[in-house]
């Protein structure tokens, strides 16, 4: 069979790095195919030249056997492929249907857009989509998982025979997720060839046809799925065993360092009880929106406070604001580094003090080798690979920026460390590392809280688990008896039997 | 990913990176960048006009930018913080005009000065509580001060001048220590202790965590709206205190005063090196910012450009630095990749 795509050499050197080399891919009809590799493999740039924001420096691409050279997005659109890019692109201020015709809205006469008609359009796009969302809608009120959609809808408007998605479900919950898989096979099985680019193997498993793997810009080797292994798969990413993603689990836990008695969030009605103990890893799964966030931001004093009584070490506490929480050496890491975590255009040195100016200062001016031993500290305890201490944040790759954003936490010596989606978005050797040194945060008897979308981190970093359902803690398990699936039920809101 | 983070891959995994040759690096201090330029402009004029670097030329100028140094440093903080003060030019003159009635009513040269500088405090004060806890932008709100504090200037004045003050108030702005005007000293010394403030006090460090990013900031246990507050009550302080001192310099207060500094004045900065998205600037950049543009200025007049001129030169100066600013970030980018290689 002829494949429907097919990019052959390709290669494509960026100032000081090799992106592509050599790199090749083949798409057949109605397959989803997946492309796999570690940050910084080349998957995101292949991708940008197949649908054309990049052109190569060599190497050709060919559509149904046609060879094409797209020279930007619009034209690699109008021959059939489409892109949804793992930032979305949509604009929250009009509405669904603006968002997904929006080089091609029908007009009057008068070259006045036909509302009435455009409406009725989105209507019909959306239906056969199985997508339900109101074309009305103003997209800033949709949820995340719906923008995606409508993406993806704005995407296919223009009858692309190839859909590109760039990591489209690390935003979303896994029922979100599983939501748009389903549609993504639905759309396979009526002939589009999807290109997908996830960090997630589950997911791959669950859905993709055939893998293709990159490492370095190179070609590593394309298998069908029902071959070979999630391990397979890893060690054509990394080039060697990996060994085990997630430490052992504790064999002790001490005394109740936290006490949380019915604290209310403002939107719910019965309030959440819970304690954690020194040394413990806790984790909280959850839907998106379940509460899991909003919990932890009340704890440490971000939001306006729910009501409720905290108790640490035995002593009750007020906690007003985020300054409060740091002082009692209670830290949190946001689940949006980008927008809440780090400052981006700073140094890794000024990004570390942040919390702990203080420390590093004496009579009310920062003591410039203060700060360099902090940073350097901090630097080699987490491995961050950096050329120095005073290099931009922005300039690290996304496992080096959350380690920057870890060793701000861990600089405060917390007591107790909420983290939120600490592994989002990163590859996966910085993500074993993240996991290790959280637990060997938790041995030297810190409490963790961690918050997390992606069961199999829940599963494999916590030594106990609860689930929130609608703002409520609904359902309670050891790391013994817990399993996806009864995590999955108790968070859909589904009495456990 | 982009090619951005690819170029940062490639430059984590290599530890070889070659640091850039001193010149280079010394050039990509904005700081001496500006001073080679403010020299070369300098030696260019001297050379042209055969007396630019006269002490009379070089008191003309610093005297003219002196009360505009003061108004520097506020405005450099307001900038970090990733806001701006445009009410600066109507506090200057509110400022002189606060002062001027205060001494006319006969009250101790001090405490008019204090008057002066406390109409100041409190439009400043207005500023921060309206930008922190009515959350009006930065934009609108001193936009709203530019009108309200010229407004209170020229209804208290009536719209002329106030003239016939203490001559024991005059020593302020005119009078000399070992030769060099009082102005001159008083916009050194701010100049210099805002300068070390911003550069190393750890309570103004935190103005650059709240203009880099403002949520993490706050997620790091900063006091947000009470740095911004801070930031603007300091802004409108200095405008006022240089109002005072215009005064004094002047013996008279002008109730039309400082119309249009706030522009020059934040100009100066940007050249100097702040961003209008916050999070970097340093005081010492925006003094040479300013110092650029009064040389420029100051030649003109020397050539004998005609004054109309003057302004379509300051656009001019202004977008071309910026711009060139702009290209050279992106420019050094690149070349810091190549090295990796």
């Amino acid at each position: 069979m002829q494949p429907t795509l097919q990019a052959k050499n390709i290669s494509k050197q960026f100032p000081g790095t090799l992106a592509l080399d050599n790199a090749q891919l083949e798409l057949l009809t109605g397959e989803i195919h997946a492309v796999m590799g570690e940050n910084g493999a080349g998957k995101s740039t292949l991708m940008k030249i197949l649908s054309g924001v990049y052109s190569a420096d060599s190497g050709e691409i060919y559509l149904d056997g046609r060879s094409i050279s797209p020279s930007n997005p619009r034209e690699a659109l109008m021959l059939g492929i489409g892109i949804v890019h793992q930032e979305l692109s949509v604009i929250p201020t009009l509405t669904v249907a603006e968002n997904i015709f929006p080089g091609h809205l029908p007009t009057n006469f008068l070259g006045m857009v036909n509302y009435r008609q455009l409406f009725h359009d989105t209507q019909h796009v959306l239906e056969k989509m199985q997508v339900h969302v109101n074309p009305r809608a103003l997209v800033e009120t949709l949820s995340i998982a719906n923008q995606q959609l409508v993406e993806i809808t704005k995407a296919l408007s223009s009858n692309c025979k190839v859909l590109i998605l760039d990591e489209p479900t690390s935003a979303l919950t896994d029922s979100e997720a599983d939501r748009l898989l389903g549609l993504l096979r639905r759309l396979a099985d009526e002939g589009v060839s999807i290109l997908y680019i996830s960090h997630k193997l589950k997911e791959i498993f669950a859905i993709a046809d055939r893998v293709t793997v990159l490492r370095d810009g190179r070609y590593i080797g394309t298998e069908k799925v029902s071959n070979i292994t999630p391990d397979h798969v890893i060690r054509m990413m990394v080039g060697r065993e990996l060994g085990m993603m997630y430490p052992p689990k504790s064999q002790k836990t001490g005394a109740a360092l936290l006490n949380v008695r019915d604290l209310r969030l403002p939107y719910s009605e019965r309030g959440n009880s819970f304690e954690l103990y020194e040394g413990e890893v806790l984790a909280f799964a959850g839907l998106i929106g379940s509460g899991r966030s909003e919990l932890a931001r009340a704890l440490f004093g971000a939001d306006p406070k729910a009501e409720g009584e905290i108790v640490l070490n035995g002593t009750p506490i007020n906690i007003q604001s985020p300054k409060d929480a740091i002082e009692l050496g209670i830290g949190y890491l946001p689940e949006d580094r980008k927008a809440a975590g780090l400052f981006l255009d700073m140094s890794i040195k000024l990004n570390v003090e942040a919390a702990v100016i203080e420390e590093v200062s004496m009579g009310g001016f920062v003591a410039p080798p203060k700060e360099r031993t902090l940073a350097e500290q901090y630097v080699k305890r987490l491995n961050i690979s950096t050329p120095s201490i005073e290099q931009e944040v922005r300039r690290l790759s996304g496992g080096n920026q959350q380690k920057a954003l870890v060793a701000k936490w861990l600089s405060i010596k917390p007591k107790l460390l909420i983290v939120d989606e600490p592994t989002r978005g990163i590859d996966v050797g910085a993500k074993k590392e993240i996991h290790f040194l959280l637990r060997a945060l938790a041995d030297s008897g810190v409490g963790i809280i961690i918050i997390s979308s992606e069961l199999p981190e829940v599963l494999g970093m916590s030594d106990r688990i609860l689930v929130m359902h609608e703002g409520v803690i609904a359902a309670e398990f050891s790391a013994a008896d817990a399993t996806e699936e009864n995590i999955i039920r108790a968070a859909s809101g589904q009495k456990s039997e | 990913m982009d090619d951005a983070t690819a170029l940062h891959q490639a430059s984590n995994r290599d530890d070889t990176i070659k640091t850039p040759n001193l010149l280079t690096r010394l050039l990509q201090v904005r700081e001496l960048a500006l001073i080679l330029l403010i020299i070369v402009i300098g030696a260019a004029l001297h050379l042209i006009t055969g007396r630019f670097f006269t002490t009379p030329n070089l008191n003309a100028i610093s005297l003219g930018f002196a009360t505009s140094a003061i108004i520097v440093f506020g405005m450099t903080a307001a900038l970090v913080s990733g806001g701006f003060d445009l009410s600066v030019g109507s506090v200057f003159a509110m400022g002189g005009v606060a002062a001027a009635v205060a001494l006319r009513a006969d009250l101790p040269i001090p405490l008019a000065m204090l008057c002066g500088v406390g109409s100041g405090i409190l439009a400043g004060l207005i500023n921060g509580l309206l930008i922190t806890k009515v959350q009006i932008n930065p934009f609108i709100t001193t936009l709203g001060m530019l009108g309200i504090a010229r407004g209170v200037s020229l209804a208290i004045t009536e719209g002329s001048p106030l003239a016939q003050l203490p001559t024991d108030f005059l020593i302020y702005g005119q009078g000399k220590i070992l030769g060099i005007p009082n102005l001159i000293l008083i916009a050194l010394i701010t100049i210099l202790i805002g300068d070390i403030l911003m550069r190393r006090s750890s309570a103004f460090r935190q103005i650059y965590y709240v203009g880099g990013n403002e949520e993490a900031a706050r997620l790091s246990g900063i006091n947000v709206d009470r740095v911004k507050l801070g930031v603007y009550v300091l802004s409108a302080m200095l405008a006022a205190l240089a109002g005072v001192l215009s005064v004094s310099r002047f013996t008279v207060a002008d109730p039309g005063a400082g119309s249009g500094e706030e522009l020059r004045i934040i100009a100066a900065c940007i050249i100097g090196g702040c961003s209008l998205r916050g999070g970097k600037g340093t005081v010492i950049g925006g003094l040479l910012g300013l110092i650029f543009v009064g040389f420029i200025n100051n030649g003109m007049i020397l050539l004998r450009v005609p004054v109309y001129w003057q302004q379509l030169a300051m656009g001019v100066v202004l977008l071309l630095a910026v711009g060139f600013d702009t290209f050279s970030q992106r420019w050094q980018g690149r070349s810091r990749g190549k090295k990796t290689v």
